[in-house]
């Protein structure tokens, strides 16, 4: 390699660092603002001299005022509880599913599968007016299962968890049958272990997707005690008028931070969940 | 890239299981307990999914509201009153440009930055993540973040334009240019997806391909470029565009935070539409058309993606 070459080859990769540091500051660019913002009294927000860090810390004010003026943390646990709820149901009403479609032999298999197929074109917000409508004859309008059981049924999950459950071996199954185990146990005590990874990636799709969903809360539920973090931050907005920034950006932190935090412990998890899954919104 | 190998082996449907045959009774408890395995997931299936997307079809062509006793079957006048609303026609303009925004710069953007993070033997991982945190943020939080971005007195984007000596906009409640705003939003927010996807398409290009080309007298990593990754990149990049064209249909959150599709519906989209129509003015056969107009495009772009990943099975 000559000299020229080897500085031409230098300067290439300078160039590269330099676009990549440039366009991920401003990827995380509103994260700092949001956190910045968070700790500042508001004279210094109005301010027209941006700084990054506050001359007055004003952070313990602003935070306080924001879990003061609306349950932020009752938002929190209802969106981990209806997380929670929505993948332990998804996983009982689509692992045997998948299961039977990968490995078992019956009449109307074939339909079944097809079935999976054509639902994965259904975008969600489709299925709001009627479902909105069954949930109101049904009486269960502004309740946790209305925000639980639309999800319970993942044709995605289905498909997914098939894929994987072909590639597990036959002779896996047998010798669990030949242990005497029902076609049911096999896929709590034999299968669900083997599909680990292919579960943590659709748990994390499935927990991505309902966590940050705004659309359905917004259409089955108005107490504002079964909010969602999404639509409690969209409460949050109303109440402030917007203008009160400070304890509107703690507010955003607080919100943002669990997805964020267990994002960034399992980065490689999260990134594989949403490449392995990113065929499908929900 | 995991996902289209599921797919491609989706393919293998019609093909007999590959389980040996069982004898007879062994086969009939087999079927037993196939039935119950899969029949709670069916019966969801039909009460969840098929029956309320064909309820969604019917409603379109009546006229009725919510609340109301009975309904009227009225033909197309839901889909014929669409022509006419420019309300709807703004609606879907919206998104289209939207979209048209949205998806060549994350794909553009994305295929670039995918290829200089991978040429890089350092900090690959922190630029990956940084550009990827954003997908992982709950979109109504940031969304209120923004707003504060795009403020126009407080906003960093008017203080920066100031520093140049350049007069800023009230960037959201401009007709003008409240539509380029969500779609800068929407940039921040699915950028990262067609990132980690083309660094994963990047990854399942074999290395021998590379000293192939190299042997073959590719010297210049433009012709490295050119001669190997362009052409395997390409089906990856048509299925990449696909995805982010559906992702970018469905933007609904800005607009319900930020906008509620005004100023003068300047930044309706049509999920927004939908909402609205259904759930605020109670317009249901009205909404449910939109709705069927929305599904339309979603199945065709899926279908499309689909086709698309068939032929990567050519490719590859």
């Amino acid at each position: 390699m000559s000299a020229a070459t080897g500085h031409r080859l230098a300067a290439a990769r300078f160039a590269r660092h330099a676009v990549l540091v440039v366009t991920s500051g401003l990827m995380l660019l509103p994260f700092v603002w949001m956190v910045s913002l968070s700790l500042k009294p508001p004279e210094e927000i109005f301010s027209s001299a941006w700084r990054l860090w506050p001359s007055t810390f004003y952070g313990a004010e602003n935070y306080r005022a924001a879990l003061a003026a609306v349950p932020l943390v009752r938002y929190l646990v209802n969106g981990v509880l209806v997380c929670a709820a929505i993948f332990a149901l998804q996983i009982l009403v689509n692992l045997p599913c998948a299961y039977a479609l990968a490995k078992l032999r019956f009449r109307g298999r074939n339909t079944v599968f097809a079935a999976v197929l054509v639902g994965l074109l259904i975008p969600p917000q489709v299925l709001a007016i009627p479902l909105f409508v069954l949930f109101y004859a049904v009486g269960i309008l502004d309740t946790y299962a209305a925000l639980i059981l639309p999800w319970t049924i993942s044709v995605f999950g289905i498909f997914l968890m098939r894929q994987f459950f072909r590639t597990v071996p036959d002779d896996l199954i047998q010798a669990a049958r030949l242990d005497g185990l029902s076609e049911f146990s096999i896929v709590w005590r034999v299968m669900m272990p083997v599909a680990r990874p292919a579960l943590v990636a659709f748990g994390i799709f499935s927990v991505v997707a309902h966590w940050n969903d705004l659309f359905w809360p917004l259409v089955v539920v108005h107490s504002e005690q079964l909010a969602t973090p999404p639509l409690g931050a969209l409460h949050f907005l109303n109440e402030e008028a917007g203008s009160d920034y400070g304890p509107l950006m703690a507010g955003s932190v607080l919100i943002t931070a669990p997805l964020m935090l267990a994002f960034l412990f399992a980065q490689r998890r999260f990134i594989d969940g949403i490449t392995l899954t990113g065929i499908k919104q929900r | 890239m995991v996902d289209a190998a599921a797919i491609r082996e989706s393919r293998a449907i019609a093909q007999p299981a590959a389980l040996p045959a069982p004898p007879y009774r062994a086969a009939a408890s087999e079927a037993n307990q196939a039935a119950a395995l899969v029949s709670p997931a069916v019966m969801l299936m039909v009460v969840l999914l098929f029956g309320p997307t064909a309820a969604v079809v019917a409603i379109s062509f009546t006229d009725w509201e919510f609340g109301a006793a009975s309904a009227r079957f009225i033909g197309h006048g839901n889909f014929s009153a669409l022509i006419p609303d420019p309300v709807f026609w703004k609606a879907l303009r919206n998104t289209l440009l939207y979209v048209a925004i949205v998806v060549p710069v994350c794909v553009g953007g994305g295929l670039v930055l995918a290829l200089m993070i991978e040429a890089n033997d350092r900090f690959r991982a922190f630029y990956r993540t940084a550009h990827f945190l954003p997908v992982m943020s709950t979109i109504v939080a940031m969304a209120v973040v923004w707003q504060t971005l795009l403020h126009p007195t407080i906003g960093l984007l008017n203080h920066g334009l100031h520093v140049f000596g350049l007069e800023g906009r009230n960037w959201l409640r401009d007709e003008g240019t409240v539509l380029f705003a969500l779609a800068l939003i929407g940039i921040w927010q699915n950028l990262g997806v067609a990132l980690v996807l083309f660094i994963a398409g990047l990854k399942s290009i074999p290395r021998d391909l590379y000293h192939a080309a190299d042997i073959d007298g590719a010297d210049s990593s433009l012709d490295r470029f050119r001669t190997v990754t362009l052409p395997l990149l390409g089906p990856v990049t048509m299925f990449v565009l696909v995805m982010m064209a559906i992702r970018a249909f469905q933007v609904f959150e800005t607009v319900r935070v930020l906008t509620k599709g005004g100023p003068n519906k300047a930044s309706e989209v049509l999920l927004h539409l939908i909402y609205v129509e259904s759930f605020e003015f109670l317009r249901t056969g009205h909404g449910a058309a939109v709705t069927v107009v929305y599904l339309a495009i979603v199945v065709g772009l899926t279908m499309l993606q689909a086709k698309v990943i068939e032929k990567r099975v050519h490719y590859a």
